[in-house]
């Protein structure tokens, strides 16, 4: 009972055009995001499984905190 | 009807004026009545000539598959690449082929319009087209309606979605699409966009028949493509010529410098091609071991006086500049590379670290747009390193060479333009 089955990976995306460097995720989640010398972000592309719960909680707090709304997590079936 | 292994192909017939439509029947026949299939493109393998070299009847598909009453079929004749020549040669000559095409193509996935798209800044090719539309208008019994747009002319601005987004909302800025295949929109109805000389093949195709198209070309990549090259050739020239074909020979044929230093292939966005590999074959599959494509059909000779750093250096300016500043990584970065470049050729003590610099930002900048306009950058400056090692060594050390002293260039990099002059709607 209530136990959920966490197969499958997710990965961040960013909207290019929309984002604008404000870097708060690099700072919301510094596992997956690290910022370049301009400022904008470069994500970890390859998919993080679901069971990493605490890199999942990071990834929705870069989303929630993004000013522009840049962000998105995409899952991924493919990982098992 | 053409005989099959006969050239030219799309520039057949042509008298140094774009034909009427009569003069157009006449030269080419009629266009079949029958109802048009996907089949025959499939089976003819026709690949967009517009540069990504897509498999046409895929791309057709898709958007055949798409709900929508009111489908977009869009002729790309924007002609971004400065060194490209080919749409203004193909449509000052036969712009009904491109036309007849367009509407096959229209036919196949149900579209209703044809928006034929050329840059306003050549208005030569506008007053063709206007010419060609018109006349169409006036013989027809047509389901499918012509207009013509003229969008600014920006190296982006032929991107299919920047071309796309121009349609709908009058930006010439590409959009980002997450997901790929992505079927691009305006308003709410699919668009397929095409390149004019796709279409000028479809339109043989329609006429002749998928095994006349193979019988020149490769099995893989079957047809002709029209390369226009430039640099030090006796003149700029576009020429037909089918796939598959030595470089070698088309050099010949376009009476380039015999013994160049490299080639640069595919337009500003492709790389550079050492000239011990001229005897490759001019098709992608042969090319891309060598880590260079067709392209857009572009071939820039670059003689053995010519430092293709000082080239690649200015071409990276230029785009630089053409970059529709969207995107941070693209908007920053490639004047970041730019700079580094220039810094590199000039002989500076920061020569080294400055090469240390421009590996690392060419690796964070790589994927990071919307669209591959940094990309394409991105593989240019790559391939420059790589085919000019040894020459890079020679400017890293402080010994500069000569060609990088004198002005003359062979590359004809458009002047560039002040940031807030360029028109993008």
């Amino acid at each position: 009972m209530g136990v959920r089955r966490r197969a499958g990976g997710f990965v961040l995306l960013v909207n290019p055009i929309l984002c604008d460097g404000f870097g708060h995720c690099a700072e919301l989640a510094p596992d997956l995001v690290h910022v370049d010398e301009w400022g904008y972000p470069v994500i970890v592309t390859e998919p993080v499984p679901l069971a990493n719960l605490a890199a999942l909680e990071s990834a929705r707090y870069a989303v929630r905190g993004c000013p522009r709304q840049a962000l998105r997590i995409e899952r991924v079936s493919d990982a098992h | 009807m053409i005989a099959p292994e006969s050239l030219p192909r799309v520039l057949h017939g042509a008298t140094g004026r774009p034909l009427t439509l009569a003069q157009h029947e006449e030269a080419f026949g009629p266009m079949p009545t029958a109802t048009p299939s996907l089949d025959l493109l499939e089976s003819s393998g026709l690949t967009g000539r517009g540069g990504a070299a897509f498999p046409t009847a895929r791309k057709a598909r898709l958007i055949g598959e798409q709900r929508g009453h009111n489908k977009f079929v869009v002729v790309n004749a924007m002609e971004g690449e400065p060194a490209a020549h080919k749409d203004r040669t193909l449509i000052s000559a036969n712009p009904h082929l491109v036309l007849d095409g367009a509407q096959y193509l229209a036919r196949v996935v149900g579209a209703r319009h044809v928006a034929v798209c050329v840059s306003r800044d050549d208005p030569i090719m506008v007053n063709h087209l206007q010419r060609a539309v018109h006349e169409r208008d006036r013989h027809a019994t047509r389901a499918v309606s012509f207009e013509l747009h003229t969008p600014p002319w920006r190296y982006v601005a032929g991107e299919e979605s920047a071309l796309v987004h121009w349609l709908d909302d009058n930006e010439s800025l590409p959009q980002y699409r997450p997901r790929r295949p992505h079927v691009l929109r305006i308003g709410h109805a699919p668009v397929l966009v095409d390149n004019a000389e796709t279409c000028a093949h479809v339109g043989l195709i329609a006429r002749y028949g998928a095994d006349w198209f193979r019988r020149l070309g490769t099995p893989t990549s079957p047809g002709s493509t029209l390369v226009s090259v430039s640099g030090a050739v006796a003149r700029p020239t576009v020429l037909e010529v089918p796939l598959g074909v030595p470089v070698r020979a088309i050099l010949e044929r376009a009476g380039a410098d015999p013994d160049p230093q490299a080639l640069l292939m595919g337009g500003y966005g492709g790389a550079w091609l050492d000239a011990r590999h001229l005897d490759v074959a001019y098709a992608n599959d042969a090319l891309a071991p060598l880590g260079s494509s067709v392209g857009a059909g572009i071939i820039i000779v670059l003689p053995r006086s010519g430092c293709g750093l000082i080239e690649t250096q200015r071409i990276a300016r230029w785009m630089a500049n053409e970059s529709a500043r969207q995107c941070g990584p693209c908007a920053f970065g490639l004047p970041a590379i730019a700079d580094d470049l220039a810094r590199l050729t000039v002989d500076t003590p920061g020569a080294g670290a400055a090469y240390d610099r421009l590996v690392d930002r060419c690796g964070a900048i790589e994927g990071r747009g919307a669209c591959r306009h940094p990309d394409g950058v991105v593989r240019l400056v790559r391939s420059a390193l790589q085919v000019f090692s040894a020459h890079v060594e020679d400017h890293v050390r402080g010994r500069a060479c000569a060609a990088s002293r004198s002005n003359h260039h062979y590359s004809a990099v458009p002047t560039l333009e002040r940031e807030e002059e360029l028109v993008w709607e």
